[in-house]
């Protein structure tokens, strides 16, 4: 019972923890922390629009994130992740500025393309890591800057609006290419993300597939003496999570900007490792963290609008959170209240 | 010659990074905030200076901020046992936001900046003396820091203690080498190099404070350490060849605007190139046939990097 | 002088490495340490070195207590340790492994005192060798010469003959001998019964975490093969059992690994024969085990199962052709940590599906639990069973048919309960024809399932034996390296 208590105040302590936080900054700048929260609150999920608008930076953050889930089940840490959204936007502007068509050919070829772009960026860090011994985090890490490079260079060059070479991006995209809305919501992405989520999980929890994968996470020679062919495995997933990272490029491309810009990954590959290191690599919470995640980043551009603070307290607060969580599990595994079951990447080494 | 004197100065707050990554990496830590790191210090080191109308000052607060980020994570792996790639990985974005944040008010403001002082007799030497010593305090440090770093690591008994307890925890520990102290100690000096890195950006050579003033550069700055084998001297080299990059692209930016973009990325494909390369077989068996070329060619890892020790 | 450590405790959670060790080292003797792998002479030195606190017990030497909380500590006081695996840096070079740790700062004192020291005993190094190019006798010896320079009163060696040639064992023999007559305290850890005998003055024995016995050497060999082994209580009239084809075939394999190579070694296993690998740990039994399971390539001859040829396939082939390796680690190369049971049957099962009908699988699981008398729960994860149950679930999750079962240590750690269970499941195994080859230390096992028992000693098999005409003395000298007539 005691452990309990203590179980459950280390899981709460650093959400007390991160918002003690937040009102100390609050004040450190003089602005007052409850309406602050009011802020945020009305300017992300408050609204309808504002939902809208959160909701449409959910998509490729939840979409990273189940991505990610599997590539950590396979005990990987896919730092690559940023290069893989970029270079699905990358193909899937390429389909959309060069292939012709009307929306219900052009929508599927441009998310279709989107994944390749991301499978083969992930099978390039994976081929990287799986034969050439090349650490996935810094081999992604290589390959995340050459994806943006790889981006900025289009933009400027055989991509450059007509007239202008500037970073601002491409020209937008036809109107037939951009994402259906209906009522402000993105509803094609929307329902893309939800497959998704819903996909990974059931992947994760009933199927071979994903049980192997756990099983090459946490002991690749078990898992290889078993029978399991572990690289095929280590590149699957890299392909998998690839591929979605690829649907977020898609998304970003076509149904946030409507067009390629050098930023296009828009940190979500990042900020989505912190959305499942704070998951503990469970599938089911990645969504509600990333809806969260989001309703911090898009409610704190009103902090910048109304209060004239700057709207990074929302990624503070994501990282203060996440911090906090680590050590708690860092604490909370040293003191062996009771073992926690992580299969796959693990935060706590033994 | 003005361009390598201006190759020089650009890649100073580089070298100072590289060679802090270099010495916590050469006792078995990673510091994956650096990119966080960077950016903070370099916030912290503006406001203090505008703040106080005190350089020295800036650069301790810089110091100050990235040791205890550094620190932070020494702890978080020595005695919680957490994975160090995480934690560096969450403190990266963090330090990163905390610093766009608290740095808001100073963005376009102008403040106590290093001043230029040519070293007396030295910087009339004729062609190195423009290049070399008609800099700064920031620059001539960073000359000072590699050649420390290299003597330390290379020279003296602490620094074979050093890399003793990144190469290989368990036979340090037999030798009697407090590996863990030791641990805390290199990763906070490393994590205070970093600092000056920011320090030297927003104090020297990007004058001032704005949102995303340093970034990429700790990535950068990890690239360059694999690149440069976990050698001060060639990491700092590495430093330079980016340096002359950055140059490059400005100059090219007019001619050739799609190259000038392209030039950026290379660090991270020699990087790429460098750990594929260490991993063959013939470019091992180089080192063995020719001894002379070993130092150079030399790129492995320490064995021990990111492992926690435990004794038992 | 001596040394001297009673009733030394050191338990690792339940393991009692050392459970009240009392032992006494006089100056000027080689002092042998001998036992099984796992009786706790390693522990022990570890507690000696400072690498490990001991639990309880005291260290004396010269009569003057010791506080050993670090090596610091242990160095300081003059105890300097040989580990089994040389703790050198491979990329520095030899004068920077010297000087490591000495707390010197002068390279010219350092190179002076590592020649000097290297003409005294006949060593030789290049001072600007990395030490990855060192052999592992050359290592050993840069170690002794810097545990000497450091101002060791006492050298412990732990198995040090492992992976050197024999050249660089006398050498190494001869240094010590020296050393002990100079005065100094010496200890030979090893479980090598020839080597204890050819080398040391006085021995002591450990079994189990205890010292079982010490006496002064020369002793009849019998003496010490029954104090590390315990009574052997030889199997007899035991019915052998009905051979059929042969399963597996080994042509003059030759096998390599870093440390040990292997020679040239034939051998036909028949269906339903049981073949029992004994040795001394190290011996080549693992690369063979390793080569019927193609995991290592044999650098030649050939390896057929049935009719088939499989030199050089992956082990993946060797899997799906019904060969099973059990490896000694089981939670390190056989179970996965943080999987349940449940998910290690579906593994197991190799199961193609896509889907997994969990429900079914933790029923299934359920009944094997049951069947197989396994102390958990479907949900249990591998690491928190007990070593006896992580064993009953591999043997559980083996697939029903199998033609050659490749075993290390297959009750190592168990109580006798589980360990007569394991071998009842395999006794069945084989009734179905199932060809199995295991490695064991323990004597008793090999003599009691085997039909025929390979001895190897230092990669050679040296003799194969019918296990219903030998008996433990014969093979407790056979594996200490010794022919009998």
């Amino acid at each position: 019972m005691n452990d309990r208590m203590r179980r459950i105040g280390l899981a709460v302590l650093p959400i007390v923890l991160a918002a003690a936080v937040a009102v100390l900054l609050l004040l450190a700048v003089d602005a007052p922390p409850l309406r602050s929260f009011n802020l945020v609150w009305n300017g992300s999920l408050g609204t309808t629009n504002k939902l809208a608008d959160t909701l449409l930076t959910w998509v490729p953050l939840v979409l990273a994130a189940a991505g990610l889930i599997i590539t950590f089940a396979a005990g990987l840490w896919n730092i690559g992740i940023e290069g893989q959204i970029v270079i699905g936007a990358i193909l899937a502007t390429w389909v959309a500025r060069e292939v012709p068509g009307e929306a219900y050919f052009i929508i599927p070829a441009t998310l279709l393309a989107g994944m390749i772009g991301g499978i083969i960026w992930g099978l390039l860090a994976g081929v990287l890591r799986v034969y050439g011994k090349v650490n996935e985090i810094f081999g992604g890490l290589g390959l995340d800057f050459v994806a943006t490079g790889l981006a900025v260079y289009l933009i400027i060059g055989p991509w450059q609006r007509a007239g202008v070479a500037s970073t601002s991006g491409t020209d937008l995209f036809r109107a037939e290419v951009w994402m259906p809305e209906v009522g402000g919501f993105s509803w094609l992405a929307l329902t893309i993300a939800v497959i998704a989520v819903i996909a990974v999980f059931f992947l994760m929890r009933g199927t071979a597939f994903g049980l192997k994968l756990k099983a090459v996470g946490a002991n690749n020679r078990s898992a290889f003496l078993l029978g399991i062919p572990t690289d095929r495995y280590m590149l699957a997933a890299f392909a998998l999570c690839g591929a979605l990272a690829g649907l977020a490029g898609t998304v970003q491309a076509t149904a946030f900007h409507h067009k390629l810009v050098p930023s296009i990954s828009g940190g979500y590959g990042f900020l989505g490792i912190l959305v499942v290191l704070l998951a503990a690599f469970r599938t089911a919470w990645i969504a509600p963290i990333a809806l969260f995640f989001m309703a911090l980043s898009v409610g704190s551009t009103q902090l910048s609008l109304r209060l004239g603070l700057d709207s990074a307290i929302g990624g503070v607060l994501q990282g203060v959170l996440v911090l906090f969580a680590l050590l708690a599990g860092g604490v909370q595994a040293k003191r062996h209240l009771g073992k926690r079951r992580v299969a796959g990447a693990t935060l706590v080494e033994s | 010659m003005e361009e390598l004197a201006t190759i020089i100065a650009t890649a100073s707050p580089l070298v100072y990074a590289v060679v802090g990554e270099t010495i916590t990496e050469k006792a078995g830590v990673i510091n994956l905030s650096l990119d966080g790191s960077i950016m903070l210090s370099a916030m912290a080191a503006f406001a203090t200076s505008f703040i106080t109308g005190s350089v020295w000052l800036g650069f301790l607060a810089a110091i100050l901020v990235s040791a205890g980020i550094a620190a932070l994570i020494a702890f978080s792996s020595i005695k919680l046992h957490l994975n160090q790639i995480a934690v560096g990985f969450v403190l990266t974005l963090l330090a990163a936001d905390l610093a766009s944040f608290l740095g808001d008010p100073y963005v376009g403001e102008r403040a106590a900046h290093v001043e230029p002082w040519a070293i007396p007799g030295l910087s009339k030497i004729p062609v190195i003396g423009d290049v070399l010593f008609d800099h700064n305090l920031s620059v001539y440090g960073s000359y000072l820091v590699v050649i420390a770093a290299y003597w330390f690591i290379f020279r003296t008994k602490r620094g074979l203690e050093l890399q003793g307890v990144g190469e290989r925890p368990e036979a340090a520990f037999a030798r009697g080498i407090p590996v863990n102290r030791l641990r805390y100690i290199y990763t906070i000096i490393g994590g205070g190099l970093v600092g000056m890195a920011g320090a030297a950006f927003s104090l020297d050579v990007k004058l001032g404070w704005r949102d995303g003033l340093t970034q990429n550069f700790g990535w950068i700055a990890l690239a360059i350490v694999i690149f440069g084998g976990w050698h001060p001297i060639r990491g700092a080299i590495g430093c330079y060849l980016f340096g002359a990059l950055q140059t490059l692209a400005l100059k090219l930016q007019p001619v050739w605007p799609d190259l000038s973009q392209i030039l950026p990325i290379l660090p991270f494909a020699l990087m790429i190139f460098t750990l594929l390369l260490v991993y063959l077989d013939w470019f091992r068996r180089l080192g063995d046939r020719h001894p002379g070329w070993r130092r150079l060619l030399a790129s492995d890892p320490p064995s021990g990097i990111g492992r926690i020790f435990k004794r038992e | 002088m001596a040394l001297e450590l009673v009733d030394i405790h050191k338990h690792f959670g339940r393991v009692r490495a050392n459970d009240g060790v009392t032992l006494r080292v006089e100056a000027g003797e080689l002092h042998g340490l001998l036992g099984e792998n796992g009786a706790g002479k390693s522990t022990l030195m570890k507690v000696l070195s400072g690498f490990h606190e001991a639990g309880s017990g005291e260290i004396s030497l010269d009569g003057e207590l010791l506080a050993l909380r670090s090596p610091r500590d242990a160095i300081e006081a003059g105890i300097g340790m040989l580990h089994q695996d040389p703790l050198v840096f491979l990329p520095f070079t030899v004068l920077d492994n010297f000087m490591l740790g000495s707390g010197t700062n002068d390279r010219g004192i350092a190179a002076e005192g590592l020649d000097e020291l290297s003409d005294r005993f006949g060593f030789s190094f290049d001072h600007d060798t990395p030490v990855r190019r060192l052999t592992v006798g050359e290592r050993q010896q840069l170690e002794i010469a810097r545990l000497l320079w450091l101002g060791a009163r006492v050298l412990i060696l732990d198995e040090p003959t492992t992976g050197i040639s024999a050249s660089q064992r006398e050498q190494l023999f001869a240094t010590l001998k020296t050393l002990a007559a100079e005065g100094m305290i010496v200890v030979f850890v090893s479980h090598k019964l020839e080597e204890i005998e050819d080398l040391c003055d006085r021995v002591t024995v450990m079994r189990l975490g205890k010292v079982v016995g010490e006496t002064r050497l020369p002793v009849p060999a019998e003496q010490l093969v029954e104090m590390m082994f315990g009574k052997i209580i030889a199997p007899t009239g035991r019915a052998g059992s009905s051979t059929g084809s042969t399963t597996l075939r080994l042509d003059d394999v030759v096998l390599g690994s870093g440390l040990l190579n292997t020679d040239a070694t034939s051998l036909g296993v028949s269906e339903g024969e049981i073949i029992g690998l004994a040795g001394l740990e190290g011996s080549g039994q693992r690369l063979l085990l390793e080569a019927c399971t193609g995991l290592l390539e044999p650098e030649s001859g050939s390896i057929a199962l049935g009719d088939k040829d499989m030199t050089g396939l992956a082990y993946r082939s060797y899997h799906e052709a019904g060969v099973h390796y059990l490896p000694a680690g089981r939670l390190e190369e056989g179970l996965v940590s943080g999987l349940t049971i449940t998910e290690h049957f579906v593994l197991a099962a190799g199961a193609s599906d896509f889907f997994v009908d969990w429900d079914a699988a933790a029923d299934r699981a359920a009944a094997l639990i049951e069947e197989f008398s396994i102390k958990g729960t479907p949900d249990s994860t591998a690491e928190s069973l007990s070593g006896g149950n992580q064993q009953r679930l591999l043997l559980a999750m083996m697939p029903p048919h199998i033609r050659l079962l490749l075993m290390e240590h297959p009750t190592r750690g168990l109580d006798i309960e589980s360990a007569d269970w394991v071998w009842t499941q395999l006794l069945e195994r084989r009734d179905h024809g199932t060809a199995v080859v295991f490695a064991s230390a323990d004597l008793d096992e090999l003599l009691l399932y085997s039909d025929r028992i390979l001895v190897f000693f230092a990669g050679r098999v040296i003799k194969e034996l019918d296990a219903r005409q030998t008996d433990g003395d014969q093979l407790g000298h056979l594996i200490g390296g010794r022919s009998v007539a």
